[in-house]
């Protein structure tokens, strides 16, 4: 698959004018998760598709939180800032709205993006600003060493659930949803083909992408998904989603669409996955256009000095009652 | 007959009313005629925090005291001369404050049985010689201006809307206020409403008119016009002039401002301000929280704006971990502090200056940041600019502390003239910055300049500049993630030692010391160098010697703070709060300051700081 330059995601972006390889985007760093975690995986994919979509790697900006997962910038010979515990998306934003020529990324986890940040999460995706959000879910705390996360299992035990949780889980897509994403996705640490494909999409589309990319923490939830992988029974457990394309499930067969407008569709392909799953929708749930936070702001910066005239700092200060003193007080 | 004119040197007015009744525009509109005229002026509105607290209760009284005078003044005054009062309950919650001979006019129209009694009056205060020692004007002046208006056609209720005007109009003429501004304002106002705007016109005229006609007003009086020093003035609040002067640096330093805010009482008005100035490229940004809203700030500033982020105290609390990690990052950043009541929600409308500690220390770990405060409402504009030098020049989160007392205050101020204000130059990183050994370039992030320490700040977009920085501790030069003891103790007193080095671009503590002669010292900080200069005054003008200084650096401080506290045998040091200043002076100085402190949500007054200053040089001599 081929991207096409300019994408509207990427379209105030300049461009590389040599081509790029994997190595380009590693950075002298070591990289330092554990052995067999999932997020080499996704480094590894994320660094071998960078260079496909052939802009200048000082205009891309990584910024994450706090987590295993937001380690992720440092890895990476781009601008990056690993920041603090779940306020990614706020930072971000900033960023994004003064910088229309950045490629702006954020990493997070299920705990950062969910737990501590949900409140960010939820709002950046509302206001769609141009973003792409790399959300690591491992259902688990791994920095903090294997507490429960908002995506863990009821009953599940972890150190501070020793009797077994008793918090429901959020389920990230719907969450998404249930904000209006224009842009919602989800896909597999484990297969690289469909995560770069959807990573492809999310940094294509203009406003806010969220991936939800199922990560496996082999040090405190091992085998977390472990039936989406298991080649028997991840055929039968998957349910693929490309837009206009059939989906089955048993007896019940539809084209997907997502492009629609309403997201109620979405949401209920959403719940597919009762937790047990059985069924796991997998690719874009949704993917709408509507205008974007930043390009509206800066719009409103451009239209106020078209019909006002440039700023004139003397006359705004001055304002429109002043007098003046002509004679020193005697 | 020509009705006697009486020359003052100052007067002090006061408009209470409901908080429904428009005494803040009153009392604004006054203060523009009064500054057109030509006097100094000082005011001191005060609300409260409800919107629209029950009408005729003493907690939805809302006022406005203005002071102005023939010559320099410094506050908005003590003790009113005038108090207009539009109901029972604003008669009540002000009269306190009344010295005996002050002049009372009394709408009134609402002095029914109930609503004596729901503003605690057990009889008619009008009527029962409570008042006595204060000149009475009892008029109805809602049936005067309902009266005057009837042409209009308006329902009773917006026609009584607009007795304010009528009061305004009244005072207007009661002290030669020129009326031109205040037509304008409501011709301009109501251009859209013409029944609401001729209304309002034929209101304030007909107060004008009713206190030239009335026999009950014997006297007007006349406050000459102030000489002031030649230059372009106008009237300014803090929270105005604070606004200017974040765009003022950001066309100064070409940087785009981008403010990441949350609304907060007092600190909105900036918000709302800055919204207007989209021409000049500002990006207002109203987050989900006080959180996003310094991220945003924060974000923006690595992407290379000017970061503001507004708030009061409780928001400073919420921020703490993102100031830190601008600590950390070594980026510009300005976060103002409009100070209120404390602690948690506590007074919401009213000023206190008890977020200096949280200023300095209200953060984990060694994390130091620059402080900087305002001194009155003009002020803030300098205060603002110094903030945006200080941060842009150090790569360094600065605290703006304001309060509500300049934010919603307001002062003549004579316009600045820009070209003299400091340069402000960002200084972007372009290109590479250390030879490594084997002689290859490379642009390392925490490599310093030599005489400020600022880091270099490298923007998004430049090539071969790419870098990372986070919260982790990093390598010193390098920058990269580093967790090695040696370099943590040398990161944290690097920081800490760049902070300090402000203090060389900051000029030394100037003392008022105008005999030379003084042994006490009263040193402040903030909004209250208004009283404590009217205070010093005083002294003065008694005969005694009194030194003044005024800290505009709270961290780090001017290098010759403590040999100028060292020469006084005295050192008083009045705060609305509990000493914070104080603290802070003892405990680096080792120099025995006295604190007077009052966190009574109002500012100090000259006449008790004078009371305390008298008492201390008395001490002195004895």
């Amino acid at each position: 698959m081929t991207t096409n330059l300019p994408t509207p995601g990427l379209r105030d972006v300049p461009t590389a004018e040599t081509p790029m390889t994997r190595k380009d985007f590693a950075s002298d760093q070591e990289v330092r998760w554990c052995p067999g975690c999932g997020d080499y995986i996704i480094l590894a994919a994320v660094q071998g598709f960078l260079p496909t979509l052939g802009l200048r790697k000082e205009n891309i900006v990584f910024v994450s939180g706090i987590g295993c997962s937001s380690r992720f910038p440092y890895y990476l010979e781009t601008y990056g800032m690993h920041s603090i515990h779940g306020r990614a998306p706020a930072i971000a934003t900033g960023l994004a709205t003064a910088r229309p020529d950045l490629s702006v990324w954020v990493v997070t986890g299920d705990g950062d993006a969910l737990s501590i940040g949900g409140n960010h999460l939820i709002h950046a995706l509302r206001r769609n600003v141009n973003l792409t959000i790399l959300l690591f879910n491992n259902r688990i705390y791994g920095l903090t060493k294997g507490q429960y996360s908002p995506t863990s299992e009821p009953g599940k035990i972890t150190k501070s659930t020793p009797m077994g949780s008793v918090d429901r889980p959020f389920n990230p897509v719907s969450l998404a949803l249930g904000a209006e994403a224009t842009f919602v996705a989800r896909t597999l640490d484990s297969d690289r083909a469909h995560l770069t494909e959807v990573l492809q999409a999310a940094a294509s589309h203009r406003g806010t992408s969220l991936v939800e990319i199922y990560q496996n923490c082999p040090i405190f939830n091992d085998g977390a998904f472990d039936v989406l992988k298991d080649k028997e029974q991840a055929e039968a457990r998957l349910v693929r989603l490309e837009h206009g394309k059939p989906v089955r499930i048993g007896e019940r067969e539809w084209i997907h669409d997502a492009h629609a407008d309403d997201p109620s569709r979405a949401f209920e392909i959403s719940r597919l996955d009762d937790g047990t799953m059985a069924h796991v929708p997998i690719g874009i749930f949704r993917q709408v256009e509507r205008p974007t936070y930043d390009d509206q702001v800066r719009s409103q910066l451009t239209s106020a000095a078209a019909t006002q005239g440039e700023g004139d700092l003397d006359a705004l200060i001055a304002g429109s009652d002043t007098w003046t003193v002509s004679h020193a007080p005697s | 007959m020509a009705k006697q004119v009486k020359q003052l040197d100052r007067v002090i007015i006061r408009f209470a009313g409901d908080s429904g009744d428009g005494m803040q525009l009153t009392g604004d509109r006054f203060t523009h005629e009064t500054a057109a005229f030509g006097n100094d002026l000082s005011t001191l509105p005060n609300f409260p925090a409800e919107i629209r607290a029950p009408a005729g209760t003493l907690p939805g009284v809302s006022s406005f005291q203005l002071h102005f005078a023939d010559h320099d003044i410094l506050t908005p005054g003590d003790a009113p001369d005038v108090l207009v009062a539009m109901n029972p309950a604003a008669l009540r919650a002000n009269t306190k404050d009344l010295a005996a001979g002050a002049t009372i006019i009394v709408d009134t129209h609402d002095f029914t049985a109930r609503n004596l009694t729901r503003a605690g009056y057990a009889a008619n205060p009008l009527e029962d010689g409570s008042l006595d020692k204060f000149s009475l004007h009892s008029v109805d002046l809602t049936a005067l201006t309902v009266e005057a208006i009837k042409e209009f056609g308006l329902t009773r209720k917006d026609a009584g809307r607009t007795k304010n005007m009528f009061a305004l109009g009244l005072l207007s003429w009661l002290y030669g206020r020129p009326v031109e501004s205040t037509e304008a304002y409501l011709t301009k106002r109501f251009a859209s409403k013409p029944d609401i705007r001729d209304a309002n016109l034929a209101a304030f005229r007909a107060g004008w008119n009713f206190g030239e006609t009335t026999e009950g007003f014997a006297v007007s009086y006349e406050v000459k016009p102030a000489p002031m020093r030649v230059g372009t003035y106008r009237n300014i609040t803090g929270n105005l002039a604070l606004s200017y002067g974040l765009v003022t640096a950001s066309v100064r330093s070409r940087l785009p401002l981008f403010l990441g805010a949350y609304p907060i009482t007092p600190a909105s008005d900036i918000l709302h301000e800055l919204s207007k100035h989209k021409r000049f490229g500002v990006v207002t940004f109203q987050a989900e929280d006080e959180i996003a809203g310094i991220g945003a700030a924060l974000g923006a500033s690595f992407g290379g704006s000017l970061g503001v982020t507004t708030t009061s105290g409780p928001g400073i609390a919420l921020k703490s971990e993102t100031i830190g990690l601008a600590v950390s990052l070594e980026l510009p950043l300005i976060v103002v502090d409009v100070q209120r009541g404390g602690p948690s929600t506590g007074l919401p409308t009213r000023t206190e200056q008890s977020d200096l500690l949280q200023a300095m220390f209200g953060r984990n770990g060694e994390a130091p940041v620059a402080i900087v405060a305002p001194q009155s409402p003009g002020d803030c504009f300098d205060a603002a600019v110094e903030a945006a030098r200080i941060a842009v020049t150090y790569r360094t989160p600065v605290m703006l502390l304001s309060d509500g007392y300049l934010a919603n205050g307001s002062e003549p101020w004579q316009l600045p003239d820009l070209d003299n204000l400091p340069t402000i130059d960002p200084a972007f990183a372009t290109a590479a910055n250390h030879e490594t050994e084997v002689g290859d370039r490379e642009f390392w992030p925490y490599k310093r300049d030599p005489e400020t320490l600022a880091r270099p700040w490298a923007i998004p977009g430049t090539p071969d500049l790419e870098h990372r920085v986070g919260g982790l501790e990093k390598a010193d030069g390098h920058g990269s993630i580093s967790y090695d003891p040696t370099n943590h103790d040398l990161m944290v007193r690097t920081r800490q030692a760049k902070i300090d080095r402000i203090a060389d671009s900051i000029g030394p503590l100037e003392v008022d010391d105008p005999s030379g002669q003084a042994r006490l010292l009263v040193l402040g900080w903030g909004s209250t160098y208004g009283p404590i200069g009217a205070a010093c005054r005083r002294l003065r003008r008694h005969g005694l010697d009194v030194a003044q200084a005024h800290l505009r650096h709270l961290n780090p401080f001017p290098s010759n703070l403590g040999e100028v506290l060292r020469r006084y045998d005295r050192v008083v040091v009045p705060e609305m709060n509990l000493g914070q200043l104080g603290l802070l002076l003892r405990a680096k100085y080792l120099v025995d300051v006295i604190g007077y402190t009052q966190v009574r949500g109002l500012p100090f007054t000259a006449t008790e700081l004078e009371a305390v200053f008298t008492t201390t040089i008395e001490e002195l001599h004895r």
